[in-house]
C-alpha cells in the first residue's frame, strides 16, 4: 500500500501536466490533494505497522539478467521519514498558494521531487533507491531556477552539481560493492550480510558516506546547501531543508553504515590523531554544527540564518549516525523528522510570510519594520519555530538533540561538549534572527506603510499549525516515533554495524 | 474527570485558557481578561479543592502520577505534591488572578497578553508539580518564554535591553542546570527526582560519578561539586542570589506591574521550589560542605539589597531589591539547616523551626509583595507614569483608603506583628540562631534597614506636605478595592492564625529534615 | 569452402537488396513524377518511400533469420548481426521521418537515396568479419556521409565541414588500410578469426611483434575515427555544427552504432590473445592499454571542452566524444556482458541523440540558428518538443530513469565484472563516473535556457506538425521505457 505514495504522486504529476495553462486554482487543489492523498497512505501504514521492522510492500523481478529487483519495503526509519514527507510536502503546498507564475509546471516539479523522496524512503534495492535518490535532482534544479530569488540560477547549478557530484561517488561505491559481491543482487538486505573485504570497505564507506553526506549538508561540502535554501523559493526551500537534506542523511545510515560497517573500524594507526573514519566524520559533523550556527550568527540576509542553521542542525544527524551507539542512532533519526518540520516552518515563515510580503531579506531593513506588530502572526510563528530549533523541551528538536548529546557523551566525550556548544550559539543567533526580524529597535510609531502588508492567509496558517504540531506532538511524545525507530535499528541489516569490533 | 488525574488537569486547565483567550480576536479585549480570569479562577478553584483534598498528616507525596514516557530516556511522567508543592500551587492560583486584576487596563494586545500569563501559570503549577526532570525542565523553560514576551511587548522604554538580560540570565542559568542533570543522566541513567534523592540518600550517587573520572582525572568529588554548582546556578539566578541578581532590579522596573507581581510573587519562588525539593537532597552532601560561604552568600544577599534599596528613588526599583531582600531570609534558612546535626533532637525541632519559618516567608513574600506592586501600578495609573519616591507627598489627605491599604500592605512587608509577614522571619530567625548564630545575627541588620526604607517610603509618599500637582488624584474605586479585599484580608489571617499554612506544610517539613538527618 | 551459388548469396543479402530497390525507387519516382511538384510533398512522398522500404527490409529479416559465415567470413550472418540490422533500419527510418519536413535541399529524392545507400553500407558491416568487406563498406558509408555533409549548397559552412570531414576521413581511411595490409602480412588472411589464430605465433613472452603493435595502432586510428574518439575527433565539432540536421544526426547515430560494432569486431575478434591489460596496478602491452589512453583522453576531453560551447550542435558533438569514450570502456573490457552492455548503450544512445537533433532542427527552423541564446523559453513556445530535449538531455546526462543511466550504469558495472582481475579498472569507471558528473553541467545549461530563462520579443511560435511532435514523443516515450524496462532491449538483442 506504501508504493501508493511513489505512484500517487507521479500521477500527480501527469495530471499536472495534461492540465491547461491557465488553471491555476485547479492545479493548486489537484497538487494539495496530491499531497494529502499520499500523507493518508503514509498514515494509515504507520498506524497499521506496530513493530517497525522490515514490510516488504512490493516485490517483482526488474532485471532479471542483473539480479536487480523492484522491491520496496519499508521500516521504522522509512516510515519516520515517509511521514516526514507527507506533512512537509503538504505544508510547502499551502506555503506556495500564491504561485502565479507558471503554477502548474511548478507544482508537477514539486510533486516529481516528492515522488522521487518516497521513492528513496521505501527502496531496498540498490539500484532502485540510486534511481529514485536521482530522479529527486532535476526537479530541484528547476525549481530554484525558475521560481527562485536571489542568484537563482548560479544556485541552482550549484546544488544540482553538487548532488550530482554526491551521486556520483555513491554510484562508484554502489557498482563496485554490487561486481565484488558477485553481481547477482542490489538487494540491500542481502548485501548488507555480505562480508565484503575489509580494505575494499575501508575506501568504499568514506566514499559512498561522504557522497550521501554532500546532501546532508557534511561539512566542508555544505555550501551548496546556504545558496541553495536562499535562493529556492518557498515550498522549494522548505523541501530542500527538510526532506532533501535527509535523504543524504538516510542515505549515509541505509546504505553507506550497513554495507561497510567495517569501514568504521579503526584503521590501526593514527594521522594527526585520527584513528578511524569515524573520527574523521565525527569531526567533520562537530565542524559543521559549531561552523553553521557561528555564520549564522553574522548573516546579514534572514534566510541565510536559516540556510545555515540547517547545516549546523544536520551536523547533529552525522554526529549522531557517528557514535554508534543505540541512543545516538535513534536520535539522529528523531533529528532528522525534527529538523525536517522545523526548518520547513522557519523557511516558511522567512520566505512566505516575511519576504513575499516585504521584499526584503535584509535583516537591518526588516528592523525598520515593526514585523512583530505587523504581522504578529509571523512573529508567533517564528518565535515558536525558532524555540523549538533551538531545543526547547516540549518540542521535537530537544529530544531528538539529547539523544545525539548522550549518544555523542558515551563515544567522545569532547564532541559532546562542543556540539553542546553549539546548541549555545544556535540560541544566540535565533534569538538576533528574532530581535532583528520583528522586534526591530527603532521607536513605537509604526511607519505607516507597513500596515498595508496584506494579512497571513489561511493556508499559512493551516501549514504553519500543521508543522509546529507535528513538532510539538513529537517533543511531547517521542515514543511514538521511537517505538518504530528502535526495532528497525535492530533489523539484521544492521547486524554488521552492531558487531563491529571493538564495539 | 479532576479526580482521576487532579495535578494533570491543574496544569492542564490554564494552558487550555491560553490557547482559547488567543483564539480571540484582537479587539475583544474585554471578552480577553473576562475569560482569563475565569480560567485563572477556575485554577484556584482546583487548586484550593486540591487543599482540601489535601491529607496534611502525612508527609510524602499525594495525588501522584506516573505514565511511561520515553522509556529509552528513563523519562516517566511522574507528578504528585506535597506540603511545599501544594503550598506553591495555592501561592500560584493567587497571585494569577491578582496579577489578571491588576492587568485589567491592558490596552494593546490583550489577548495574547492574557494568553501569555495563563501560559506562564500553567508552566508555574507544571514546575511546581513536575517530579521527572524532563518534564520539569519543559515547564521550567515554559515559565521562562511567556515572562520572556510579556516583558519584552508591554515593558517600558527600556523593555528591550531588560528582556534581553533577564532572558540571558535566566537561560544560562537553564542551560547549567541542564548541564548538571544531563551529566548526572549519563551517570546514573535516571531522571527522577525521587530516584535521585534516594540515590543519594543511599550514598550510592557519588560512586556513579566516578564513570565520569575516565575523563581528566577528576575526582568524583570534584565532578559532584561541579554538577552541583551547575544546578546551584540555575536556582541561584532564578531567586536570586548575591551575585546572581544583577538581571532583577531592571527587569522589575521595566516589567508592567502585572508582570512583576508574577514575578516576585511566584517565579521567584521557582528557583526556592528548585532548592528545597531537588537540590538539597540531591546534592546534600556537597551543600553542606560550602556551607559557610553559602550562608555569608545569604547574608550578603539580605544585607546588600536591603542597602541597595535604601538608596533607591524608585518605587519598583524599592521593591524589587526588598523583594531580593526577604528572598534572602529564605536562603539563609535552607543554608542553616544543612548544618550536621546528627541525631540531636533539640537542634531537628530548631531545622525544623527555620525550614516552616522559610515556607511561610515564601508564602507570605510572595503574597505581600505582588499586593505591593499592584499598588505601585495603582499608583502610577493615577500618576501617569510616575513612581520616584520624590514625586509626590502627603497623599494621604488625598487618597485615604489607598493610602491606609498599601500601609498595611508596607507594615506587612516590614514584617510588623499581627500581620502575615511577621511569623515567617520570627520563625526563620528562632530556627537559624541556634543553628548558624554569627550569619543570623548579622542579617538582623537587615530587618533594621528594611525598616528605615519602607518607613521612609511612608513618610516621603504618604505624609508630609501635600505636592499640588496630585491634589485631584481619586481615590480606590469600589472595583479596585473589592478587588484588592482578598489580599488584605489574607495578610491580617495569616498574621493571626499561620497554622492554616503550617498544618499543611509541618508534615512535609518534619520529613524533609528528617531525611537530611545523615 | 562450401560452394555457394549467386541466388542464395542473394538470398542472404536480400534486406540490403531491398534498400538499395527502395534507394532506387525513390529517385525514379521523384524524377519521373514530381518534378514540377512542390518541395514538401516530394518530401513526403520519398520518406514514405524509404520508410516502406526499410520497413519491408525488417519484415523480411524478422520473416526468414538466417545464419550463415560465408565467404570466409566476408558475409557473417547470425542473431546478433541481423538484429543490428533491424536496429540500423529503424533508426534510419526515424531519422527519415523526424526530418521528414527538412527544407534545407530541392534535391530531396538524391538526399534519401544517399541515407538508404549508406545504410546498406552499415547493413554489411555488421554482418561481416572479413577486413576486405569492413574496408570495403566502411569507404561505402564514408563516401556517402562525405556527401551527406555537403548538401547543403547555400551554406558555406557545410561545404567546409563536408571538406574537413573529407579530408581526415581519407587519412584515417588510408591508416586503416595500412594497418589491415600490415595484418594480412603477418597472418597471411583477412578473416578476423584467422588472424586472431595466427597471433600466438608472433607473440613472444609479455613483447608484442613491433609490426602488430604497428598494426594495432594503425587500426585503432583508423577506427577510432569514425567513432570520433580523441585524438581523433577533430572533423566532429565542424561535422555536427556544419552538416544540415538530418546528415548530423544521421552522422551521430546510426554510423555511431554500426562503427562501434565492427570496432568491437576488429579488436575483440581480430585481436584475441594480444590484449594486454590495463589495470591499475597490473599494465601488460596490447591493444587495451592503447584503448584505455583513447577512451580516458576522450571522456576527459570532450565533457571540459562541451563546457565552454555556445552552439548546441557542436556541444553535442563533444558530448559524443565524451560517450565514445564511455563506450570505448564497453571494447575494452572484451567481456560478453560488455558486449551487450555495449551494444544497449550504443542503440539508446543513438535514439537519444537522433531526438536532440529533431528538436533541434525545430528550434534551427524557427529561429535560424543553433546558439544557445535561440533555445531561450522553448518551453513556452513549444512544450511537448522542450519535454522531449528535456528528458533526451538528461538522458545523455545519465539520470535515472532514463536509458541513459541504465547505459551507463550496465555499462560500468560489466566493465568491472568482466574477469577477476577487472576490479583495476576501477581507475577508469570512476573517471567515467566523475566526468559524467561534470557532463551534467552543460546539459543542464541547455535545459536553463529552454526552461529557466524567457523567450526573446518578436519571435512568433510555429506551428509544429503533429508527425514530427508524434516521432518526437515515441523517441522520448521510447528513451524512458528502456530506462525503466531495459530487459525489453537486452532479451531482444
Amino acid at each position: 500500500m506504501l508504493a501508493w505514495t511513489i505512484y500517487i504522486s507521479f500521477l500527480g504529476v501527469l495530471a499536472l501536466m495534461l492540465l491547461p495553462r491557465s488553471s491555476v486554482l485547479v492545479a493548486r487543489i489537484l497538487a494539495l490533494l496530491t499531497a494529502v492523498a499520499g500523507f493518508a497512505v503514509t498514515v494509515v501504514s504507520f498506524a497499521q505497522q506496530r513493530s517497525g521492522e522490515l514490510v516488504t510492500v512490493a516485490q517483482a523481478s526488474w532485471i532479471p539478467s542483473l539480479g536487480i529487483e523492484y522491491h520496496l519495503a519499508s521500516d521504522g526509519i522509512s516510515l519516520t521519514l515517509l511521514l516526514l514527507t507527507g506533512i512537509v510536502a503538504i505544508a510547502g503546498i499551502l506555503f506556495s498558494w500564491n504561485i502565479e507564475y507558471r503554477a502548474k509546471e511548478f507544482f508537477a516539479f514539486y510533486l516529481a521531487l516528492i515522488g522521487g523522496v518516497y521513492g528513496v524512503f521505501l527502496s531496498f534495492d540498490l539500484l532502485l533507491l540510486f534511481v529514485f535518490y536521482e530522479i529527486a535532482i532535476i526537479p530541484k534544479y528547476f525549481l530554484i531556477a525558475i521560481w527562485g530569488s536571489t542568484r537563482r540560477e548560479y544556485a541552482a547549478m550549484k546544488l544540482a552539481l553538487y548532488s550530482f557530484v554526491g551521486s556520483a561517488m555513491v554510484l562508484i561505491g554502489l557498482i563496485a560493492a554490487y561486481v565484488i559481491a558477485g553481481g547477482r543482487t542490489m538487494d540491500l538486505v542481502q548485501l548488507s550480510q555480505f562480508p565484503f573485504p575489509v580494505h575494499f570497505q575501508m575506501w568504499a564507506f568514506p566514499l559512498v558516506f561522504a557522497g550521501f553526506g554532500i546532501l546532508a549538508g557534511l561539512w566542508p561540502f555544505h555550501t551548496w546547501a546556504p545558496t541553495g535554501h536562499v535562493a529556492a523559493p518557498t515550498a522549494a526551500s522548505m523541501l530542500l531543508a527538510g526532506v532533501v537534506m535527509k535523504l543524504g542523511a538516510y542515505g549515509c545510515l541505509r546504505v553507506a553504515m550497513t554495507l561497510f560497517p567495517r569501514g568504521l573500524d579503526a584503521w590501526g594507526f593514527h594521522v594527526l590523531g585520527f584513528g578511524s573514519w569515524r573520527d574523521v566524520f565525527a569531526l567533520l559533523a562537530l565542524i559543521g554544527i559549531v561552523y553553521g550556527a557561528m555564520v549564522a550568527l553574522v548573516q546579514k540576509d534572514f534566510k541565510f540564518v536559516v540556510g545555515y542553521s540547517s547545516v549546523s542542525h544536520m551536523g547533529f544527524v552525522l554526529l549522531g549516525l557517528m557514535t554508534l551507539q543505540q541512543i545516538g542512532l535513534d536520535g539522529a533519526v528523531l533529528q532528522m523528522f525534527s529538523h525536517g518540520v522545523i526548518a520547513g516552518l522557519l523557511f516558511a515563515v522567512v520566505g512566505r510570510m516575511v519576504y513575499d510580503r516585504t521584499h526584503t531579506r535584509d535583516l537591518s531593513e526588516l528592523e525598520t519594520m515593526h514585523l512583530g506588530k505587523v504581522i504578529p502572526f509571523a512573529a508567533a510563528t517564528f518565535i515558536l519555530g525558532g524555540i523549538a530549533s533551538i531545543g526547547l523541551p516540549g518540542f521535537s528538536g530537544f529530544v531528538a538533540e539529547l539523544q545525539i548529546l548522550i549518544g555523542a557523551w558515551r563515544s567522545f566525550p569532547l564532541a559532546a561538549i562542543v556540539a553542546g556548544a553549539g546548541i549555545v550559539i544556535g540560541i544566540a543567533y535565533t534569538w538576533r534572527a528574532m530581535q532583528k526580524a520583528f522586534f526591530g529597535a527603532s521607536e513605537p510609531g509604526v511607519s505607516a506603510d507597513t500596515h498595508s502588508l496584506p494579512a497571513i492567509s489561511i493556508p499559512e496558517r493551516i501549514g504553519a499549525v500543521i508543522l509546529l504540531g507535528a513538532s510539538v506532538v513529537i517533543g511531547l511524545y517521542p515514543q511514538l516515533l521511537l517505538r518504530v525507530i528502535a526495532p528497525a535499528l535492530h533489523s539484521p541489516m544492521f547486524d554488521g554495524l552492531w558487531k563491529g569490533s571493538g564495539r | 474527570m479532576s479526580l482521576l488525574a487532579p495535578i494533570s488537569c491543574l496544569t492542564l486547565v490554564p494552558l487550555v485558557g491560553a490557547i482559547a483567550v488567543l483564539a480571540l480576536d484582537e479587539k475583544n479585549k474585554k471578552m480577553a481578561r473576562a475569560l482569563a480570569l475565569a480560567f485563572a479562577l477556575l485554577a484556584l478553584a482546583m487548586a484550593l479543592g486540591l487543599w482540601h483534598r489535601f491529607n496534611s498528616a502525612l508527609g510524602g507525596l499525594q495525588f501522584e502520577e506516573i505514565h511511561a514516557w520515553i522509556p529509552t530516556l528513563g523519562v516517566q511522567y511522574h507528578v504528585g505534591i506535597d506540603g511545599l508543592g501544594l503550598l506553591m500551587l495555592l501561592l500560584s492560583a493567587i497571585i494569577v488572578p491578582m496579577a489578571i486584576a491588576a492587568s485589567w487596563r491592558i490596552q494593546e494586545r490583550a489577548p495574547l497578553y492574557f494568553s501569555l500569563i495563563l501560559m506562564l501559570e500553567a508552566g508555574l503549577f507544571g514546575t511546581f508539580t513536575a517530579l521527572n526532570f524532563f518534564h520539569w525542565f519543559l515547564f521550567w523553560e515554559l515559565s521562562l518564554i511567556p515572562a520572556f514576551f510579556l516583558i519584552r511587548l508591554w515593558g517600558g522604554s527600556r523593555r528591550a535591553a531588560a528582556a534581553t538580560q533577564f532572558f540571558v540570565y535566566t537561560m544560562v542559568g537553564s542551560v547549567a542546570l541542564l548541564l548538571a542533570f544531563l551529566a548526572i543522566f549519563l551517570c546514573t541513567g535516571k531522571f527522577d527526582f525521587m530516584d535521585l534523592a534516594e540515590l543519594a540518600r543511599n550514598g550510592q550517587l557519588l560512586p556513579a560519578f566516578s564513570v565520569l573520572t575516565r575523563w581528566h582525572h577528576f575526582t568524583a568529588e570534584t565532578i559532584a561539586l561541579l554538577l552541583c554548582f551547575g544546578a546551584f546556578l540555575g536556582f541561584a539566578v532564578k531567586v536570586p542570589l548575591v551575585p546572581f541578581h544583577t538581571w532583577l532590579p531592571a527587569t522589575y522596573a521595566e516589567a508592567p506591574s502585572g508582570v512583576v507581581m508574577l514575578l516576585t510573587g511566584a517565579m521567584s519562588k521557582m528557583g526556592l521550589y528548585g532548592f528545597l525539593r531537588i537540590l538539597l537532597p540531591i546534592f546534600c552532601v556537597q551543600l553542606r560542605s560550602l556551607r559557610t560561604p553559602l550562608l555569608w552568600l545569604a547574608v550578603a544577599t539580605i544585607i546588600l539589597s536591603a542597602y541597595a534599596a535604601m538608596a533607591q528613588k524608585d518605587l519598583k526599583r524599592i521593591f524589587a531589591y526588598s523583594s531580593i531582600n526577604h528572598l534572602g531570609y529564605c536562603m539563609l534558612g535552607i543554608f542553616s539547616i544543612l548544618k550536621f546535626t546528627g541525631d540531636n533532637p533539640a537542634l531537628a525541632a530548631e531545622k525544623a523551626a527555620a525550614l516552616n519559618g522559610v515556607l511561610l516567608q515564601m508564602f507570605n513574600h510572595g503574597l505581600t509583595a505582588a499586593t505591593l506592586f499592584w499598588f505601585v501600578a495603582l499608583l502610577e495609573k493615577r500618576s501617569g507614569g510616575l513612581r520616584g519616591l520624590d514625586d509626590f507627598g502627603g497623599l494621604r489627605k488625598v487618597v485615604p483608603v489607598f493610602c491606609g491599604l498599601m500601609g498595611i500592605a508596607l507594615f506587612s512587608s516590614l514584617g510588623l506583628p499581627g500581620l502575615n509577614g511577621f511569623v515567617g522571619e520570627f520563625l526563620i530567625f528562632k530556627g537559624t540562631f541556634p543553628l548558624a548564630t554569627w550569619p543570623s545575627s548579622v542579617s538582623v541588620l537587615g530587618l533594621l534597614v528594611t525598616a528605615i526604607f519602607i518607613l521612609t517610603i511612608l513618610q516621603r509618599v504618604f505624609s508630609g506636605p501635600l505636592n499640588e500637582r496630585w491634589s485631584q488624584m481619586p481615590d480606590l474605586t469600589t472595583q479596585e478595592r473589592l478587588a484588592l479585599l482578598p489580599a488584605i484580608a489574607l495578610m491580617f489571617v495569616l498574621g493571626v492564625y499561620p497554622q492554616a499554612i503550617l498544618g499543611v506544610i509541618n508534615s512535609t517539613t518534619m520529613q524533609i529534615v528528617h531525611q537530611l538527618r545523615f | 569452402m562450401s560452394a555457394l551459388s549467386y541466388l542464395d548469396l542473394l538470398h542472404l543479402v536480400l534486406p540490403q537488396v531491398i534498400v538499395v530497390v527502395a534507394a532506387l525507387v525513390v529517385l525514379s519516382v521523384d524524377l519521373i513524377f514530381l518534378r514540377t511538384s512542390e518541395t514538401h510533398l516530394r518530401a513526403v512522398v520519398a520518406a514514405i518511400i524509404s520508410v516502406a522500404g526499410c520497413t519491408a527490409a525488417i519484415l523480411w529479416i524478422l520473416h526468414a533469420p538466417h545464419s550463415a559465415n560465408v565467404l570466409d567470413g566476408m558475409l557473417v550472418l547470425n542473431h546478433l548481426a541481423q538484429r543490428m540490422q533491424i536496429t540500423l533500419l529503424i533508426l534510419t527510418s526515424l531519422t527519415i521521418l523526424v526530418f521528414i519536413e527538412s527544407t534545407f535541399t530541392q534535391h530531396i529524392s538524391e538526399y534519401m537515396a544517399l541515407i538508404l545507400l549508406a545504410t546498406v553500407s552499415m547493413m554489411f558491416l555488421v554482418s561481416t568479419q572479413n577486413l576486405l568487406i569492413i574496408f570495403l563498406s566502411l569507404e561505402l558509408l564514408s563516401l556517402s556521409l562525405y556527401v551527406l555533409t555537403g548538401f547543403n549548397k547555400r551554406s558555406a559552412r557545410s561545404a567546409e565541414s563536408a571538406l574537413k570531414y573529407f579530408l581526415f576521413g581519407g587519412i584515417s581511411a588510408a591508416f586503416l588500410l595500412f594497418g589491415a595490409s600490415l595484418l594480412y602480412g603477418l597472418s597471411n588472411s583477412t578473416n578476423l578469426e584467422r588472424i586472431a589464430n595466427s597471433i600466438p605465433e608472433i607473440v613472444h613472452g609479455p613483447f608484442l611483434d613491433p609490426l602488430l603493435i604497428v598494426a594495432i595502432v594503425m587500426t585503432i586510428v583508423g577506427l577510432g575515427f569514425k567513432v570520433a574518439a580523441v585524438p581523433f575527433h577533430f572533423w566532429a565539432p565542424d561535422v555536427y555544427q556544419g552538416a544540415p540536421v538530418p546528415s548530423a544526426a544521421f552522422i551521430a547515430s546510426g554510423s555511431k552504432v554500426a562503427a562501434f560494432f565492427i570496432f568491437y569486431q576488429v579488436m575483440v575478434i581480430g585481436f584475441a590473445g594480444a590484449e594486454g591489460s590495463s589495470s591499475w596496478s597490473g599494465y601488460a602491452p596490447g591493444w587495451v592499454p592503447a584503448l584505455a589512453v583513447v577512451a580516458a583522453l576522450s571522456m576527459v576531453l570532450g565533457n571540459l571542452v562541451a563546457i565552454l560551447q555556445t552552439s548546441v550542435r557542436r556541444l553535442l558533438a563533444y558530448s559524443a566524444v565524451s560517450h565514445a569514450g564511455y563506450m570505448l570502456l564497453g571494447i575494452l573490457s572484451h567481456s560478453d556482458q560488455s558486449f551487450r552492455a555495449l551494444l544497449y548503450y550504443a542503440i539508446t544512445y543513438a535514439l537519444t541523440v537522433l531526438g536532440a537533433f529533431g528538436v533541434i532542427a525545430l528550434v534551427e527552423e524557427e529561429t535560424g540558428g543553433d546558439a544557445l541564446s535561440n533555445f531561450a523559453g522553448l518551453s513556452r513556445r513549444a512544450p511537448v518538443p522542450s519535454f522531449c530535449l528535456l528528458i533526451f538531455l538528461l538522458s545523455l546526462a545519465g539520470i535515472p530513469p532514463l536509458a541513459g543511466f541504465f547505459g551507463k550504469f550496465y555499462l560500468f558495472s560489466s566493465v568491472l565484472t568482466s574477469s577477476p582481475a577487472a576490479i583495476g579498472l576501477l581507475w577508469l569507471v570512476v573517471l567515467a563516473i566523475a566526468m559524467s558528473a561534470v557532463s551534467l553541467y552543460y546539459y543542464l545549461k541547455v535545459l536553463k535556457y529552454v526552461y529557466v530563462l524567457d523567450p526573446p520579443a518578436g519571435i512568433t511560435p510555429r506551428r509544429i506538425s503533429l508527425v514530427r511532435q508524434f516521432v518526437l514523443c515515441v523517441m522520448a516515450l521510447g528513451v524512458l521505457l528502456l530506462g525503466c524496462a531495459p530487459n525489453l532491449l537486452l532479451r531482444w538483442l
